[in-house]
C-alpha cells in the first residue's frame, strides 16, 4: 500500500496548497511563540483578555500550541523513561513504582506549586507561567504514555529481540529498528487518548489563582475564564464552539494521518480487512513537495541519530573488553552516588516535612481527612452514576455496528472536550435554583469522567464472541437474564478499567468543581477539592502540601485496595 | 574434512532455582562442527536444545565452559554465526527487501551494496518479485524464506536453525527442506556448516550427516550418528527407515536413572497430557491387541515425537504400558483400564495415580493432615519450586491439578487458589452460590 508512494501521482495543486499551508503553519507558530515569552507582571492582574470574537482563533492557536510543546516532551520523556525502566533492573524497580504514585496524583493540585517555582526562576517573563501551565499538561499524559511504552518494550517476542542480538544490532539500532517500531500502535493510540484528556488541564492552568494572584496566559482558556468573570454569556458560547473545532481539526489534520502511518507498525502477521485510512494522508504521501520538506525536517534527526548510533558503536566496542573490574568499579561508584544523592533529597525533603506536621495543629488534620471522606464519597458517586446510564448505552452502541459507527466520533470528540468550560452553564442553574454545590459538584465531576467508563464499555460489548451472543440466543436466556448471565460478566473486565480512570478523572475534577464561579458569585462545598483550591488561593503552604498528600494518600490507598481487587477478579473470572 | 569452525567444550548451564539451588539443563557438552558439515541436534522436548543452540550464537552465556569460533573463545554474540527461527523472528513493519537488509545492518558496506547483496539472496532462496511485499502478505513458508535469506546475506561460516520448519504445515516444511537441501549441496548457501535444532527424526536424518543424540534434563550428548546414506535421500528406501528405527528406540529407551536432590520426587517431571490424549491412545493399543513397534506406531498415527513421546511416558509412568527395545505393549491395568466404563476408568486411574506419583501422594498427604482438608496452591508451588524451573512448575502443578480432578483425588478451586479434598454435599453447596 505505502510502497513507491512519494513517486507516484503527484499533483501540482496539492503540492501548491499544502506549501502554503507549511508556511502559514511556522508563521502561526512564530507568531504565537512571540506571545509566550512577553513581559509579565505577577503584581497586580494581568493583561485582561479581549473576549471579541475575532481574538479567538488566535487564543485557541496559542492553546494549541501549548498543547503540542507539552506532547512534544512527553513524547520525549516517555521514550526515556520508559527505555531506562524496561533495560536496567534497578531502575525498573523504582521507575515502576513512581511510575504508579505519579499517575495517582492529582495534576492540578500540584499547579500551585509548579506555578509559584517557575515563576520565581523566570521573574518578570510570563515564560515561567508558560513552563508551569505546560508542566501541568505533561504530567497529565505522560505517565499514561510511559507505562504503554515499557509494557510494549517488555512484550518484545523472545525471537524477535534474539534475532536482532544475532545480526549484532546495537543498542542504538535495536531500538531505531526493533523497539519503537514494536512499540508504535500502543504509543500512537495512548498519545491520542492522553492527549485528549488533556485539554481539561490546559483550560484548568491557564487561568489559576495563586496566592492572591489570578495568573491569566492568554489561551482558550482563559479566554472562559474572563468571559466568567464578566458574566459574558456569549463569549462562553463561542469558546465552547471554538474548541470543538480544534479538537475535530486536531483530530482530522493530526492524529488521522498519524494513526494511517502507524498502521504500517502493526504487529499482526495476516492480513486483516479493515485499515484506517486518512485522507490528509492520502494527501501528504503522494505530495511530491512534501517528501522534500520531509527530508528538510529530519535531517537534524538523522544527525542526531547519528551521533547516537555513533555513541552506540563506542559503548558496544567497550563492552567487549568490559571484563576490566575499573569500569564496572566506576558504574558501581555512579550509582551508588545517585542512590546517595536521591536519599539525601529525600531527607531533606523528610525534614521539611516534619517542620510543616510539627507546626500544623491536629485538628487541621482532621479537617482534611473529613473534607477527603466527602470529596470520596462524591467521587464514588459520580463513577457509580456515569456507570448506571453508560452500561446500557455502551453496550447498545457496542452491540450495534450501526450506532457505534455513528456515536463513536461524537463520543470521542466528547470525551476531549473540556468539561470545565461548561462548568459555567451549570453554574448558573445552580445559582438560579439555590442548589447546594455539595451535590452540584457531582455532575460536574461526571461531566468530564464519564466518557472514560462509555469507551470502556463500547470496547467491551464490541468484544463479546459472538457465538456466546448466539448461544444466550439459542437457550432462550433474555432480559434480565441475559444482562445477568451473558453481558455483565462479558463486559466487566471493561467495566472496571473504566471506572479505575474515572475515578482518577473524578479526584482531579473536585478541585475544579467543588469551587465554581458566575461573575461575582462564587459556589463552593465542602471537600477536598475545594480545600486545595482554597489553599492554593490564599497561598497557605502547609494547607496545599497536606491536602495533596491526603489526595495521593486517597487515590493511592482506593486504587490498590478497591479497584485493584475488582481488577484481579475481572481479569481470572471474567476473561475469555 | 577440514578443521572445526565451531566447538563447545564442556558446556553447563544451570538453572537458578529460588531457593539458590542449581538445576542443571545442560551438562558436558562437548562438540566440534567442522566445515562442510550438517549436524542436527536432537532430542525429546524440554531436552535444552534450544538452549544449547543459543548458547552456541551466544545468545546465552554457559554457566561453565566454552564456545570457540574458529579455535577462539567467544564473549558476547559469536561473529561466526546467523540464525533461523523457529517463529521466523522477521520484522512485520518491514518489507522483505529491508528484512534481509536487516543481516546487513552492522556492516560497514555503502547503502546501495547492501541492497545488491540482499537482492542477489532474495533471487537465491526464490523470492524474486516479492521484494517489496510485507511478510503479513506471505505464506508461512515465504516467511521463512525471508528468514533464511535476512541469516545468509551476511554470509555467515555458521547457519544455526532453530526448529525452522516446525511451523509450518507437512507440505510447504517439505518443499522448504527439499530446496536448503539442494541450495545446500549446490554451493549456493554461502555458510560453511550448518547447525539444526530438530524434534523430527525423519528431517534429521534426511537432512544432517551427523545426527547428535541429546538426553532429557539435563541433556547431555547420549550419541553422536553420522548419516553416511547416499544423497538425495529417500525415506522409503530399507536402509533409511533401518535409521530412523535405531533413533527411535534410542530416543525411546527409557534413560538410566539420573541424580536428583529429593529421591522422593525423582520421577521428575510428569508430562503435561490431556486424560482424553491419554485415554484415546491406551484405547487404541488395546485394540491392537499385541506389541507395537514405537516408530511405526506413531508413523500410524501421524505424531510428532514431540507429542507422542509424552503421552508414551505418561502411560509408562502409570504403569498402563510398558517400554522394550522400541516396542510398546499394554499391561494388566491398562487392559483394564482401556476396557473399562467411564466411571470405572476413574477409579482405576486414581490407583495407578497414587500408587506412581509421589508428588500426587505428597499432596494426599499433606490435604488429609490439614483439619480443613485445604491447602494453598502456593504451597505446592513452593514445594516443587525446588526441584523445578519456575516455567515447569506451573506446568507440573497444572497437570497434577487436571489429573486430580478427573481421578477425584483431590479438587482445586482457582478464584481462592486453594486444593481440598471433595466431600461430598458441602462443595457443591459453595458452587452454587457462586453461581
Amino acid at each position: 500500500m505505502i510502497v513507491g508512494i512519494f513517486s507516484k501521482k503527484r499533483s501540482l495543486w496539492i503540492d501548491a496548497v499544502l506549501f502554503i499551508l507549511v508556511i502559514g503553519l511556522i508563521y502561526a507558530i512564530m507568531h504565537l511563540g512571540k506571545a509566550m515569552v512577553a513581559p509579565y507582571t505577577p503584581s497586580g492582574a494581568s493583561k485582561p483578555l479581549d473576549l471579541s470574537i475575532w481574538k479567538l482563533p488566535y487564543y485557541a492557536g496559542l492553546s494549541v500550541l501549548r498543547m503540542f510543546i507539552a506532547f512534544a516532551a512527553s513524547i520525549i520523556f516517555t521514550l526515556i523513561y520508559g527505555y531506562l525502566a524496561a533495560k536496567n533492573k534497578v531502575a525498573e524497580k523504582i521507575l515502576i513504582p513512581l511510575l504508579d504514585i505519579f499517575q495517582s496524583v492529582p495534576v492540578l493540585g500540584f499547579l500551585s506549586i509548579t506555578v509559584t517555582l517557575f515563576v520565581s526562576i523566570f521573574k518578570g517573563n510570563s515564560f515561567g507561567l508558560e513552563l508551569a501551565c505546560l508542566f501541568a499538561i505533561f504530567t497529565a499524559q505522560v505517565w499514561n504514555m510511559i507505562f504503554s511504552f515499557y509494557q510494549s518494550l517488555t512484550a518484545i517476542p523472545k525471537e524477535l529481540s534474539e534475532a536482532a542480538d544475532v545480526m549484532k544490532l546495537n543498542w542504538y539500532q535495536k531500538m531505531i529498528k526493533l523497539e519503537i517500531p514494536y512499540s508504535m500502535m500502543g504509543l500512537v493510540w495512548n498519545s491520542m487518548m492522553s492527549f485528549g484528556g488533556t485539554w481539561f488541564f490546559l483550560a484548568a492552568s491557564e487561568a489559576i489563582t495563586v496566592l492572591g494572584n489570578t495568573t491569566i496566559l492568554p489561551g482558550i482558556g482563559s479566554y472562559v475564564a474572563e468571559a466568567i468573570n464578566e458574566g459574558n454569556m456569549r463569549a462562553i458560547f463561542y469558546a465552547i464552539i471554538a474548541m470543538i473545532v480544534v479538537i475535530v481539526l486536531i483530530d482530522f489534520l493530526f492524529w488521522k494521518p498519524v494513526v494511517a502511518w502507524a498502521q504500517k507498525y502493526k504487529l499482526e502477521t495476516i492480513s486483516s480487512g479493515v485499515v484506517p485510512t486518512s485522507f490528509v494522508y492520502g494527501l501528504l504521501v503522494r505530495s511530491n513537495w512534501f517528501k522534500y520538506f520531509w527530508i528538510a525536517l529530519a535531517w537534524p534527526f538523522k544527525l542526531f541519530g547519528m551521533f547516537l548510533n555513533f555513541l552506540a558503536k563506542l559503548t558496544t566496542a567497550s563492552r567487549k573488553v568490559r571484563k576490566q573490574p575499573l569500569t564496572h568499579l566506576i558504574g558501581k561508584i555512579i550509582g551508588g552516588g545517585i542512590v546517595l544523592y536521591i536519599l539525601f533529597i529525600l531527607l531533606v525533603y523528610l525534614k521539611m516535612l516534619y517542620h510543616v506536621l510539627e507546626s500544623t495543629p491536629s485538628s487541621m488534620y482532621w479537617t482534611i481527612f473529613s473534607d477527603a471522606v466527602l470529596t470520596l464519597i462524591r467521587v464514588i458517586i459520580a463513577v457509580f452514576l456515569g456507570a448506571l446510564w453508560t452500561v446500557p448505552a455502551g453496550v447498545a452502541i457496542g452491540l450495534s455496528p450501526k450506532l457505534s459507527r455513528f456515536f463513536q466520533p461524537i463520543i470521542q470528540v466528547a470525551a476531549s472536550f473540556p468539561a470545565n468550560l461548561i462548568f459555567p452553564f451549570v453554574t448558573i442553574l445552580f445559582v438560579h435554583y439555590h442548589m447546594s454545590l455539595s451535590y452540584g459538584a457531582i455532575p460536574l465531576m461526571m461531566l468530564g469522567t464519564q466518557w472514560y467508563i462509555l469507551f470502556n464499555v463500547i470496547a467491551g460489548a464490541m468484544a463479546i464472541p459472538k457465538d456466546l451472543l448466539e448461544a444466550g440466543e439459542i437457550f432462550k436466556i433474555t432480559g434480565i437474564k441475559r444482562w445477568k448471565k451473558i453481558i455483565l460478566p462479558a463486559i466487566f473486565p471493561y467495566l472496571i478499567t473504566g471506572c479505575i480512570t474515572a475515578s482518577g478523572g473524578a479526584w482531579n475534577a473536585s478541585i475544579l468543581a467543588e469551587v465554581v464561579q458566575w461573575q461575582s458569585t462564587t459556589l463552593t462545598c465542602k471537600g477536598l477539592g475545594s480545600f486545595i483550591s482554597a489553599a492554593t488561593g490564599i497561598g497557605n503552604w502547609t494547607g496545599i502540601i497536606l491536602g495533596i498528600a491526603m489526595m495521593c494518600l486517597f487515590v493511592v490507598v482506593i486504587n490498590n485496595v478497591l479497584w485493584r481487587v475488582l481488577y484481579r477478579i475481572a481479569r481470572d473470572k471474567f476473561s475469555f | 574434512m577440514a578443521k572445526d569452525i565451531l566447538t563447545t567444550h564442556n558446556v553447563f548451564r544451570f538453572f537458578e532455582t529460588k531457593e539458590g539451588g542449581q538445576l542443571p539443563v545442560l551438562s558436558e557438552i562437548n562438540l566440534g562442527i567442522k566445515e562442510g558439515e550438517f549436524v542436527s541436534l536432537l532430542g525429546p522436548s524440554g531436552s535444552g536444545k534450544s538452549t544449547l543452540l543459543r548458547i552456541m550464537a551466544g545468545l546465552i552465556k554457559p554457566s561453565s565452559g566454552t564456545v570457540a569460533y574458529l579455535g577462539e573463545r567467544i564473549e558476547g554474540i559469536n561473529p561466526g554465526v546467523s540464525m533461523v527461527f523457529q517463529s521466523f523472528a522477521l520484522f512485520p513493519w518491514l518489507t522483505v527487501l529491508e528484512n534481509v537488509m536487516m543481516g546487513l545492518e552492522d556492516k560497514p558496506f555503502p547503502k546501495e551494496e547492501k541492497r545488491e547483496r540482499a537482492i542477489k539472496m532474495i533471487d537465491i532462496i526464490g523470492l524474486d518479485g516479492f521484494e517489496n511485499a510485507y511478510p503479513k502478505e506471505l505464506s508461512g513458508g515465504m516467511k521463512q524464506r525471508v528468514g533464511l535469506g535476512r541469516a545468509l546475506v551476511s554470509e555467515p561460516d555458521i547457519l544455526l536453525m532453530d526448529e525452522p520448519f516446525s511451523a509450518l504445515d507437512v507440505l510447504t516444511a517439505e518443499n522448504l527442506r527439499r530446496d536448503i537441501l539442494d541450495l545446500w549441496h549446490e554451493g549456493k548457501i554461502p555458510a560453511k556448516c550448518i547447525v539444526m535444532v530438530t524434534h523430527g527424526i525423519e528431517e534429521a536424518v534426511l537432512m544432517s550427516d551427523r545426527v547428535v543424540i541429546l538426553s532429557k534434563s539435563p541433556a547431555r550428548i547420549r550419541e553422536q550418528i553420522a548419516i553416511n546414506l547416499k544423497r538425495p535421500r529417500d525415506s522409503k528406501h530399507p536402509s533409511f527407515e533401518k535409521m530412523l528405527d535405531r533413533i527411535y528406540s534410542l530416543l525411546m529407551q527409557p534413560e538410566k536413572k539420573q541424580f536428583y536432590p529429593d529421591q522422593n520426587i525423582k520421577d521428575e517431571l510428569i508430562h503435561f497430557v490431556a486424560i482424553g490424549a491419554l485415554t484415546g491412545f491406551l484405547e487404541l493399543l488395546a485394540d491392537f491387541k499385541e506389541k507395537q513397534d514405537l516408530y511405526a506406531l506413531a508413523e500410524k498415527l501421524s505424531m510428532e515425537i514431540d507429542d507422542f513421546v509424552p503421552i508414551v511416558d505418561s502411560a509408562s509412568l502409570l504403569q498402563f504400558t510398558k517400554v522394550e527395545t522400541g516396542d510398546i505393549e499394554l499391561t494388566k491395568k491398562g487392559f483394564e483400564f482401556a476396557e473399562a466404563s467411564v466411571l470405572d476408568r476413574k477409579k482405576i486411574f486414581k490407583e495407578q495415580f497414587v500408587a506412581n506419583v509421589p508428588l500426587a501422594r505428597k499432596i494426599l498427604t499433606v490435604l488429609e493432615s490439614k483439619s480443613n482438608h485445604h491447602m494453598n496452591y502456593e504451597f505446592f508451588e513452593d514445594m516443587l519450586e525446588k526441584y523445578f524451573s519456575a516455567e515447569n512448575v506451573e506446568k507440573q502443578i497444572d497437570t497434577l491439578i487436571d489429573w486430580g480432578r478427573y481421578s477425584e483425588l483431590f479438587a482445586y478451586n482457582e478464584v481462592s487458589g486453594q486444593f481440598y479434598l471433595e466431600q461430598g454435599e458441602f462443595e457443591i453447596e459453595e458452587e452454587k452460590d457462586e453461581n
